[in-house]
């Protein structure tokens, strides 16, 4: 019975979600981190679109969801103080961004799109070092904090409640995965699965495959801009690191981890990774040595991700 | 003001000529076996270091000697045991794979040889410039250049005029034909890893000389060198030589016009030419 598990596992899924402030306390965590997961999980399903469902590989995704960071802090600091008004802003750069770096590489595939995609990525990366007077440069953006929402008739207070930003951050979250699971359900996303499973037949079928591959590519770079969003959010503060490359190594092993050709794959690889990631960062210095290690480890033994397996039993 | 830009093109073809020698490793290893090898700034860092610590032993033009090739050692075995299983796979997994071997080996080199940066010397006739006039000529700048400019030759002619060269160029267009032709593939991209790697050793033994020894050390010379081989065409090595000169070159010498813009213009080069030609200067059509 796949389709009940599917759906048991969808219910699962949320009950957990919606649940972890209860919980995580109890299990000697906290519920920041329960944020953090959720904002690397959006940002590694809005790779997944891209890596998962239309097969290309992007290796720079850590420049979008950096500029959505950096046009949220940007703008609450020195335009409007508004969160609403922040997230626009972000989600509008890192869109523009992808948009018109995207004409330039999707007609490379493979090894070479990802190469282009690195090297794009870091030219954000120096522009924030850069550009001291108004990133800030290596400091980053400080000095500012999220505001509390404010709709006129009711009010949440996201800033100083950290239960109250982790259902923000979800209600954004689920809202994403519902409009990336209809878009991958429409006759488009339909399409992009056919590149990914045939790109000359797809060609041959008259399917103007770069052109999909662009909008796929912008879609996928516009929900790595919410997820940056909610990161500058989370942090009050965003740095030159929230785009750097290895930022990019991370939600691709998280996708990887979780199982690529899945639709929550991506959230149970973060939820392992970030974990994982806390738990070593505090108890030793060589932090770095063993997440390279775990990268080694989970490509040589682990290439289908947890749920890739989980399906790979469960099939007859 | 002649001087000054004099100054910045010898050190732009300077940083050109390592962008040059990265990149062209990593293009080696690109063209036949299909892996990115983002540790390739990793194992430039082992060669500084290695060499760093055989100076005592065999001498400054002994660790020169030795040091790269015990890096390609290194490199052979990773080949060996890490990378060879992902062929065949998703090239996914293997960019994953050296990547996590980059964090590995920065941070394997800062645990054995510490985070502060170290100094490295180089022999006094070399360290002392060559005419007053001309300060930022010093020895072992002109000696850098040779050495390159030998290691490419050098490289050329292995591809050229060797049998290994030969087969790597024929891997190159098509591994299948190859291997039904008789050559063992596996030993063949084993080697040309380790050549790759050893260009990577080389570069680091002579960097250490004028950028000190850091973990870190690599990681500013691998980004662009992604670029030289994007500028320079993708599949083709003189391309790659070009490509790194060329982006160190404009860098140096844009740093004498907008400081600021030096590291950017290697960037917007790029871009340039992936709208005008997509495939890189000398690049191939239809390869990728």
């Amino acid at each position: 019975m796949p389709a009940l598990d599917k759906r048991a596992g969808d219910v699962l899924i949320w009950f957990l979600l919606l649940s972890a402030p209860f919980w995580l306390p109890a299990v000697g965590s906290y519920v920041e981190l329960g944020s953090h997961v959720v904002v690397y999980a959006l940002a590694a399903m809005a790779l997944n679109f891209l890596l998962g469902y239309t097969g290309v590989l992007s290796f720079g995704h850590a420049a979008y969801f950096g500029l959505g960071a950096y046009g949220t802090a940007m703008t609450i600091k020195y335009l409007y103080p508004s969160t609403p008004v922040g997230m626009l802003v972000g989600v509008a750069v890192s869109t523009a961004a992808a948009a018109l770096i995207g004409p330039m590489i999707v007609r490379l595939r493979g090894v070479y799109f990802a190469m282009c995609t690195i090297a794009f990525g870091q030219v954000f990366y120096f522009i924030a070092f850069q550009w001291r007077s108004g990133t800030g440069g290596d400091d980053g953006v400080s000095a500012w904090h999220r505001m509390p929402l404010d709709f006129g008739f009711f009010h949440i207070d996201i800033l100083n409640n950290p239960a109250a930003f982790y259902y923000f951050a979800v209600a954004i979250f689920a809202a994403s995965a519902a409009l990336m699971a209809f878009l991958l359900r429409s006759p488009f996303g339909r399409t992009l699965l056919a590149i990914r499973e045939n790109e000359r037949r797809a060609r041959f079928l008259g399917i103007p495959v770069d052109r999909h591959i662009w909008i796929s590519w912008v879609i996928s770079c516009a929900f790595a801009g919410l997820a940056g969003t909610l990161f500058a959010l989370m942090n009050n503060f965003v740095d030159p690191r929230a785009l750097r490359w290895d930022q990019s190594g991370d939600f691709v092993i998280m996708a990887v981890l979780g199982g690529m050709r899945s639709f929550w794959g991506p959230l149970i690889g973060a939820a392992i990774f970030l974990v994982l990631q806390d738990y070593i960062s505090s108890h030793t210095e060589n932090w770095m040595s063993f997440i390279g290690l775990f990268f080694v480890l989970v490509v040589l033994f682990f290439p289908r991700g947890v749920l890739g397996i989980v399906r790979r039993r469960s099939a007859p | 003001m002649t001087q000054l830009l004099l100054f910045n093109v010898v050190n732009g073809l300077i940083i050109g000529a390592f962008y040059a020698l990265m990149a062209l490793g990593l293009s080696l290893i690109l063209n036949l076996s299909g892996v990115i090898n983002f540790a390739h700034g990793g194992f430039l860092a082992i060669g500084g270091y290695l060499a760093y610590t055989l100076v005592p032993y065999v001498g400054f033009w002994g660790a020169l000697l030795v040091s790269p090739f015990l890096v390609a050692a290194i490199g052979i075995l990773i080949e060996r045991v890490l990378i060879r299983p992902l062929y065949g796979r998703d090239p996914l997994y293997s960019l994953l794979l050296t990547f996590g071997l980059a964090f590995m080996i920065q941070d394997g080199t800062r645990f054995i040889w510490g985070a502060q940066s170290l100094p490295y010397q180089i022999p006094d006739w070399l360290a002392a410039p060559l005419s007053a006039e001309y300060f930022f000529l010093t020895g072992y700048r002109v000696f850098m250049m040779v050495l390159v400019a030998a290691a490419v030759l050098g490289l050329f002619l292995i591809l050229n005029h060797t049998r290994l060269g030969l087969r790597i160029r024929a891997g190159t267009l098509d591994l299948e034909t190859v291997s039904v032709l008789g050559v063992n593939v596996r030993v063949l991209r084993n080697l040309n890893f380790g050549l790759g790697i050893y260009l990577a050793g080389l570069a680091g033994v002579l960097a250490v000389g004028m950028l000190g020894l850091e973990p870190t050390v690599g990681d500013n010379l691998i980004m662009p060198s992604f670029i030289a081989i994007i500028v320079g065409g993708l599949g083709s090595l003189p391309g790659t030589l070009i490509g790194g000169l060329l982006i160190g070159v404009a860098s140096g010498v844009t740093s004498v016009f907008f400081p600021s813009a030096s590291e950017a213009v290697i960037y917007v080069m790029m871009a340039a030419v992936l709208i005008v030609r997509p495939r890189g200067l000398l690049g191939e059509e239809g390869r990728f």
